[in-house]
């Protein structure tokens, strides 16, 4: 009884997580970039700083319209917003938040999280065939060749990690987790997070998105709810792309001071520190081409990826 | 003969806990679309059926045949990510006593390849835009 009611609590603090923390993201990002640009961003709706301008914009999604096309392949363009967002909240189950403080321990923490989080880029992919739309089509296939381009970086960066803390499980890593891990691994840690950029599409690598070039890529004929489950896929995905890397890279719940009772503080600050650069990027940063990012990757992300596991092999070894 | 079942046990627990999460999360979308069901109007016309592309009729179909550039990388892809899996495994016991120095040279081969294959493909100019 105890252990069901264990479990219970626990995915109840997972999904409101992952209700909550992107739309904290969402409305960090309509502020941060308003002032980065000189303006004041949402005032209005729920008074104080436009607060509830995210709460008023779901009111709004919830209430309109949803228009299949009708040449659509109607199933899969209906079930494409969910095969983008559920993916994102199974992997929050498994980022720990503090020692103990955890959805549920999978032993192979690192290979579930960028196993599962493949399997978000399927929406991607059904929505821009679906739609029978040439700008979805076009938007999809962009989205393919970026799947090529960032998921081997990704992969040999965690590898990395993997190979420092002789284990494949997030809790494992941080146990073993010492303060000198981040400057050792912060080239894979770049790698890691860039290429988790290119994954989650936001700029500078949201060509497949581009909304100058090709109206809204795959999302383009998407309307209402469904719209709006693209968009907090899109947030979603940042949060758990933040918390992977301070998991991976930062020490997740370690701190300078107070490790023992804080250790959630330490994660969500980490973590809230990366989700601003994603931000901070967004407004700075042009978009790349699909071919500049596959060099990108291909030229310097793997080189520099494979580096990293030399140079962990070599002073993992060396101290061992 | 006790122990390795617990282990088995323990290890479906933590499965059946994300399998509950996917329940939820599948409730959710559930939930969400009914609930959006009974909230939005629906008032089709054929114009708003109609495929966007940009305020004109829609010329030909939207499966529009298109010249895919990136299948070198996809090979590439492929080849180097089913290389890429096989590093986990050997990533938590290349560091055991005993093994050090052997792994550490198996680990300069195994990346001596991955080089070499990225440098062919390079010198190829398949890394470049065609």
């Amino acid at each position: 009884m105890n252990d069901a009611l264990d479990v219970a609590v626990r995915l109840l603090l997972v999904f409101v997580a992952f209700l909550v923390l992107p739309l904290v993201v969402g409305q960090t990002e309509h502020k941060v970039m308003a002032h980065m640009q000189g303006r004041l961003g949402p005032m209005y709706a729920g008074g104080f700083h436009g607060w509830a301008q995210l709460v008023a914009d779901g009111v709004k999604f919830a209430q309109k319209e949803d228009v299949v096309p009708k040449d659509a392949d109607r199933r899969v363009f209906q079930l494409a917003p969910a095969v983008a967002l559920l993916p994102y909240l199974l992997v929050l189950v498994a980022i720990p938040v503090a020692p103990g403080s955890v959805g549920a321990v999978v032993d192979a923490g690192i290979f579930f999280a960028l196993a599962v989080m493949g399997v978000g880029v399927l929406g991607s992919l059904m929505a821009g065939w679906a739609s029978a739309n040439k700008f979805s089509l076009l938007g999809g296939l962009r989205t393919a060749a970026q799947l090529l381009a960032y998921e081997l970086p990704m992969l040999l960066a965690a590898a990395s990690v993997a190979m420092a803390a002789g284990t494949v499980s997030l809790t494992g890593v941080l146990d073993a987790f010492e303060w000198w891990w981040v400057p050792w691994q912060i080239v894979g840690a770049l790698v890691f997070f860039v290429a988790g950029l290119a994954e989650l599409q936001r700029p500078p690598f949201d060509m497949p998105v581009a909304d100058s070039e090709i109206i809204f890529g795959a999302y383009t004929e998407y309307t209402g709810l469904r719209f709006a489950l693209f968009l907090l896929a899109e947030y979603a995905g940042i949060v758990v792309l933040c918390g992977l890397t301070t998991v991976l890279f930062l020490g997740g719940w370690h701190g300078p001071w107070g490790a023992d009772g804080l250790g959630w503080v330490w994660t969500l600050l980490k973590t809230a520190a990366l989700a601003f650069v994603v931000i901070w990027l967004r407004v700075s940063y042009p978009r790349l081409r699909e071919d500049q990012l596959q060099k990108l990757a291909w030229t310097t992300l793997v080189p520099l990826a494979l580096a990293q596991i030399a140079l962990t092999g070599i002073v993992k070894v060396a101290i061992s | 003969m006790r122990a390795p079942t617990v282990i088995a046990a323990d290890h479906f627990d933590t499965y059946s806990v994300v399998g509950l999460l996917a329940v939820v999360g599948v409730l959710f979308v559930a939930v969400a679309f009914g609930a959006g069901r009974l909230l939005r109007p629906v008032v089709p016309t054929p114009e708003k059926l109609l495929t966007y592309e940009c305020g004109v009729d829609p010329v030909g179909e939207g499966w529009a045949h298109t010249q895919v550039r990136y299948y070198v990388y996809a090979f590439l892809y492929v080849i180097f990510a089913v290389d890429s899996v096989f590093l986990f495994p050997w990533a938590t016991v290349f560091a055991a006593p005993g093994y050090g120095a052997t792994t550490l040279v198996e680990m300069f081969v195994f990346l001596g390849f991955l080089a070499v294959g990225l440098l062919y493909a390079y010198k190829k100019g398949v890394l470049t835009w065609a």
